[in-house]
């Protein structure tokens, strides 16, 4: 496992090699603040001295941010044939894998946390529960390595980097949209009552909502480590076939 | 130092290697020949480890690459052919992630084998540039840089003067001559007079089998006055 390391650093830094890092943190602020502040956000308009209204739209985000940093991790190696020389190194596929990964989520948990100067500003205007800024927090950067793995399983599948965003794109959607009532109303009508509302676990925003809340509730932890343990899995598989 | 026995590979309906064997002792330098898409790749790359052979096996320096692929990765150095590298890394900044993966972690011994390769392969010039600025000259040398750097006792070569000038070309084949004492080296080409001019063994492959293993005096002999590659052509004439 010690090999992990330098490709997480050169992965990392990678990013930041390249004008990617810039571009996309940028915009991932600039977007996500001024959704906040816009008339759907309502951040001054609630009167609360919260950052609820800044992450309620961080699922909806993450659906369409997190596949372009996603979509590179295994397309961009095949594409560039590095991925021979990355497999002719003394590296086993886990190994891989995981330090690039990992990579990916430190970028986007770098991301997330950057937006700091919200929490501060919510910090000067009022008296904010900081207890559930933080857990949002937590919550924001596990739900971010929950969609990474799925983006980085559709990478490892196809060295077009449009295929592999579009795909993780309607992934994301589906995983998404299976925690709206209107979505799982329809299910119901279809499916068993029993296996609509398991479907209804799987999806992003029943898991995220409780960390928005200022719980940290064990099976929702369990639920996006588990995600990200079975997609780095099947990853694995997709790249040793 | 590398013994292949019967790899087998199949793409689909078609055999790309079938049933290659042969041997390579050190100070040996094989050359692979063949026609494109005779095999030569295919076949290199499961000595590697990065194709996995659907039957047969290789082993580098007794251990057999489909048991204990780290194992053999550690031990041999390849440049895969038209040398790929991350293109946003400077060569210092590749070279480094290289040696680091290699095992080389201590910033001096990281730096000391950097500078080696770097010397090695002439790339002082351009250590600071971003590899997706250089020539194809200086982009090979990288590959080369790269498969050097921990000093391995195998090389495997695949096209390695590919692309270069007539100098560059002279450059990398005495470079490898002068390696070659205390390593075994295969490399793949597809320039004859290269098998001359370095290669104390050749095996030329066809439709992914071994149609000639034997020194090139011996290639030679087969039709005393005739062309190399009239040698070569009668060989692989199954690819044509």
């Amino acid at each position: 496992m010690r090999q992990i390391v330098p490709i997480f650093k050169r992965e990392f830094l990678g990013y930041f090699r390249s004008p990617v890092a810039y571009v996309f943190l940028i915009a991932f602020l600039v977007i996500s603040v001024s959704l906040a502040f816009s008339r759907y956000g309502g951040f001054f308009r609630a009167g609360v001295a919260g950052m609820e209204s800044y992450f309620t739209f961080f699922p909806w985000l993450f659906m369409f941010i997190v596949p372009a940093v996603g979509m590179r991790l295994w397309s961009e190696e095949k594409r560039a044939g590095t991925v021979e020389l990355l497999f002719t190194l003394p590296v086993t596929t886990l190994e891989a894998v995981l330090g690039k990964f990992l990579a990916g989520w430190a970028f986007l948990a770098l991301a997330v946390v950057l937006s700091f100067p919200m929490a501060l500003t919510v910090g000067y205007l009022g008296d904010p529960d900081w207890g559930v800024i933080f857990t949002t927090y937590v919550g924001a950067i596990l739900m971010a390595g929950g969609y990474l793995g799925v983006c980085a399983l559709t990478s490892a599948l196809t060295k077009n980097q449009v295929i592999s965003f579009v795909l993780s794109l309607g992934v994301c959607a589906i995983l998404l949209f299976l925690g709206f009532s209107s979505f799982t109303d329809t299910l119901e009508g279809v499916l068993p009552m029993a296996f609509a509302d398991a479907l209804a676990n799987f999806s992003f925003i029943t898991h995220f909502d409780a960390f928005t809340k200022g719980i940290i509730d064990p099976k929702d932890v369990i639920f996006f480590l588990s995600l990200m343990g079975f997609t780095l899995f099947l990853n694995v598989v997709a790249l040793e076939r | 130092m590398i013994e292949v026995k019967g790899l087998v590979k199949t793409y689909g309906p078609k055999r790309a290697v079938d049933g290659v064997t042969f041997t390579v002792k050190r100070g040996d330098i094989l050359g692979f020949l063949g026609p494109n898409g005779a095999g030569k790749s295919t076949t290199m790359k499961m000595i590697t480890g990065f194709l996995r052979p659907d039957a047969g096996t290789a082993k580098v320096d007794g251990v057999d690459v489909t048991v204990d692929p780290v194992a053999v990765k550690s031990k041999l150095g390849y440049l895969p052919e038209s040398a790929p590298a991350y293109p946003e890394m400077t060569v210092e900044e590749f070279l480094g992630f290289i040696a680091d993966v290699r095992g080389f972690r201590s910033p001096d011994a990281k730096a000391a084998q950097v500078d080696r390769a770097i010397k090695l392969t002439h790339l002082n010039p351009v250590r600071k540039q971003t590899i997706e600025t250089l020539s194809k000259g200086f982009k090979q040398r990288v590959g080369f840089a790269q498969a050097l750097l921990h000093d391995p006792a195998v090389l495997i070569l695949d096209e390695p003067t590919d692309g270069l000038d007539p100098n560059q070309k002279n450059e990398v084949r005495s470079l490898i001559k002068s390696m070659a004492v205390e390593k075994a080296v295969i490399l793949s080409t597809h320039i004859l007079e290269e098998v001359d001019a370095i290669c104390n063994r050749v095996i030329i492959i066809s439709q992914g089998k071994v149609v000639a293993d034997e020194t090139p005096t011996q290639l030679r002999a087969r039709k005393p006055g005739a062309r190399i590659d009239e040698i070569f052509r009668e060989l692989t004439r199954g690819d044509i």
